[in-house]
């Protein structure tokens, strides 16, 4: 077990493409930390290098205290999960998993024990002796993790290691990892495209865009400061909402009416160089039928009307989509979501997500007057993404002082 | 061979309701055991099954047109006494001219050359071969030149090339004569046979090569990595996961190598035309049947060859499980 650290490290393919660009991370020891990001934004080559599968072009990388740059990947003592479990497909059940040990010039018995031991605790024990070929995509995925775990290695690798399961069985193992690392302790680096892996499994998130660090912090902290428009973008399902926000006369002009702002926020808007347009986001729990709201609530927000277009009832709530009136949010940023995210940013007009409560009598086609709450806003810069109402690490909403 | 038997896929019947997946993979076992279980057949599958055999059925008419007369022509040859010096001697006498043939120790030295020069080339090829396609393999840059070089030799009509290495050889006039001090080489048998494996060597193994580069391709990326990860070294990423994952495309390269050299016949006859006991089977068939114009005992040459031929690849089909590389390989192990 051991502590890994990044620091300013950086990967360029000969091919000029910069995979990775200086990024700085320290994982402590026995944390589970997840990276998050869309396609292609360098999460599995980060990964790679701490393996020692791909080269590292500048920086340092250490593993309890020692820079293993120029380690061979076996010399670094870790374990890997692949997307495509990578089981040898020669090799039954136990010999894959005995192969690490195998290697290690362990003794049969010992061999024996740490594979009988490791099925056991992965349910494998009735498939020993099968072939990989003969298993299903749930127990291959088993299979490569009781490869990981019999050699107990200073570190955990995953690649998208649940991605190829159907959601049923990727829920069910999320859990298996989940209890297997809390049981382990051993520091484990998770990658993984799924929102939900990523704030359920680990301790702290990073989340990566194009080569570079977002934000790292726990999956609430993301959720809630989330430090620009991409991370507030990416965290959340369904995602946050964005409008298009005019400064005018120390307010803002929205498709949801004409929203104060706070003392900070003013200061922070009066710079020359400050941006006359903003875009304003809100999570889709933030907003509540105002036939439902008590006076003391209300007063901390603000209502506005609109068309309901669709009423999605999940039991426990309802997901009611508004369409509202004037220009779309745009930004590099959203855009780049909505690439990675297929249609969810893309609607035409401006699409409003809201979840309310499920007593609210809303319906399909009428008019309906909706709360949301304005401390839970936040504003964006357009032009770099930064989000202003985030005060020390915290976001105040829109009316913080 | 079916792997899965009752007690097997019964249990992953079992499993498989325990994980929630249950029938996606419990038809498996009972596809995989193939033919043992003389199951009716469903509408469908025969259907299948029907259009399967129209599909091939022209091209194995035109594989029985081509092929069949002349095998059941050459075996009819062969239980004849017929030599075309003498025709009016000709006569059936049943398996006669192969009491002869085996008898004769021509036959058997020939037959001794000719497997000496499959098993060596053969291996030197696989060696050579593998190391070829790995550099094939995993060259970046010059990808295509590095290829085109390769390939080359193979590219060469195998009489052209012969006659250039006979010539290297040749006292006086060839660069290589020399090499091993003065003399012929060509002119003794144990460096003749030597010339020819070289020769032989040196136009196949890019084919081996090639056919090997096939099977790199079918191990995974990711596999190899995971080995990397899991403490193997180098060599042992070779031999305990690319051979053994690669192993279909190897026995294909070696029963495709093998067939071809034990019907060696260009280079020899090039380069030493059969003199001092360097001849093979193909050689002295030859010699019999087209130069000797003994129809019967050259046709029984033939008739042995194509039988050694045909054991040779049922070995390598029945008794290594060689199937067409890619084809699905755990239901051969
Ligand atoms: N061998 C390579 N040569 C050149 N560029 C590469 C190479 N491997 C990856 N890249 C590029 O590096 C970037 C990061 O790739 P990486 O595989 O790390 O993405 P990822 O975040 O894992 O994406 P995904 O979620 O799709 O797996 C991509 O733009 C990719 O095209
Ligand atoms: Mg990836």
């Amino acid at each position: 077990m051991a502590d890994i650290v990044l620091d300013k490290v950086s990967k360029k393919f000969p091919d000029g493409t910069v995979a990775v660009a200086e990024v700085d991370l320290e994982i402590a020891d026995g944390e589970f930390v997840i990276l998050v990001g869309p396609s292609g934004c360098g999460k599995s080559t980060t990964l790679n290098m701490i393996a020692g599968l791909e080269d590292i072009s500048s920086g340092e990388l250490r593993i309890a205290g020692e820079k293993v740059n120029d380690k061979a990947p076996r010399e670094r003592d870790i374990a890997m999960v692949f997307q495509s479990y990578a089981l040898y497909p020669n090799m039954t059940v136990r010999e894959n998993m005995a192969f690490p040990l195998r290697l290690a010039k362990l003794d049969k018995e010992t061999i024996n024990q740490k594979v009988d031991e490791a099925a056991k605790v992965l349910e494998l024990t009735a498939l020993l002796d099968r072939k990989p070929a003969n298993l299903s995509g749930g127990q291959r995925q088993r299979v490569a993790m009781g490869r990981a775990i019999v050699r107990q290695p200073k570190a955990f690798l995953m690649d998208e290691p649940l991605s190829n399961l159907d959601a049923k069985l990727r829920v069910q193992m999320r859990t298996v990892v989940s209890r297997l690392q809390k049981q382990l302790g051993t520091t484990t680096v998770y990658v993984t495209h799924d929102q939900t892996e990523a704030m359920t499994l680990g301790d702290r998130v990073v989340i990566m865009r194009g080569g570079a660090i977002q934000q790292v912090g726990p999956p609430q902290e993301l959720y809630d400061h989330p430090r620009n428009l991409f991370v507030a973008g990416f965290i959340g399902s369904p995602s946050m909402n964005f409008l298009h926000a005019a400064v005018e006369d120390g307010k803002l002009k929205t498709a949801l009416g004409d929203v104060p702002i706070g003392e900070r926020v003013r200061r922070e808007l009066e710079g020359a160089d400050a941006p006359r347009e903003l875009i304003l986001g809100i999570r889709p729990e933030h907003f509540e039928d105002a036939e439902l709201i008590d006076d003391e609530t209300r007063r901390r927000g603000m209502e506005f009307d609109a068309p309901v277009e669709i009423v999605e009832s999940m039991g426990s709530d309802k997901y009611v989509y508004f369409t509202v009136e004037g220009e779309r949010a745009s930004a590099a940023e959203l855009e780049e979501l909505a690439a990675d995210a297929g249609a969810d940013f893309s609607g035409g007009g401006s699409n409003l997500v809201t979840r309310l409560s499920a007593e609210s009598p809303v319906a399909e086609g009428q008019n309906r007057r909706v709360w949301f709450n304005l401390e839970k806003i936040h504003l964006f810069d357009p032009t770099n993404g930064r989000n202003l109402t985030l005060h020390e690490g915290r976001a105040a909403g829109a009316l913080g002082d | 061979m079916s792997v899965n038997a009752t007690p097997a896929g019964a249990d992953v019947a079992a499993d498989e309701t325990a994980t929630g997946t249950a029938g996606r993979h419990a038809a498996v076992p009972a596809q995989r055991s193939g033919r043992a279980p003389k199951t009716p057949l469903s509408e469908n599958k025969r259907a299948e099954r029907k259009l399967g055999w129209l599909l091939c059925a022209p091209a194995a008419l035109v594989m029985l047109l081509v092929t069949a007369y002349p095998i059941l022509y050459s075996i009819w040859l062969s239980l004849q006494r017929f030599d075309l010096r003498f025709p009016a001697e000709r006569e059936f006498i049943g398996l006669e001219n192969y009491v002869t043939v085996l008898t004769n120790e021509f036959w058997w030295t020939a037959f001794g050359v000719t497997m000496l020069i499959t098993v060596v080339t053969v291996a030197v090829e696989l060696v050579l071969g593998m190391g070829l396609a790995l550099i094939m393999h995993r060259t970046l840059v010059g990808r295509g030149i590095v290829r085109t070089a390769a390939l080359i030799p193979y590219g060469i009509v195998t009489v052209v090339a012969a006659f250039s290495w006979r010539y290297a050889w040749t006292p006086g006039t060839g660069y290589l004569a020399n090499v091993f001090g003065e003399g012929a080489p060509l002119t003794e048998r144990a460096s003749s046979l030597a010339i020819v494996m070289l020769a032989e060597i040196w136009k196949t193994t890019p084919f081996m090569a090639l056919l090997l580069m096939a099977g790199l391709a079918l191990v995974p990326e990711d596999l190899l990595k995971a080995a990397s990860t899991d403490g193997a070294t180098a060599w042992q990423r070779f031999t305990k996961v690319m051979l053994p994952v690669m192993k279909p495309a190897i026995l294909v390269a070696l029963l495709f190598r093998t067939l071809d050299a034990f019907r060696v016949f260009d280079n020899i006859y090039v380069l030493t035309a059969g003199a001092n006991e360097t001849s093979s089977v193909s050689m002295i068939a030859y010699n019999n049947l087209i130069r000797g114009l003994n129809l019967g005992i050259g046709s029984t040459m033939s008739v042995l060859i194509f039988l050694t031929v045909a054991i040779i690849a049922f070995v390598f089909v029945k008794l290594f499980g060689t199937a067409a590389p890619g084809s699905d390989d755990g239901e051969r192990r």
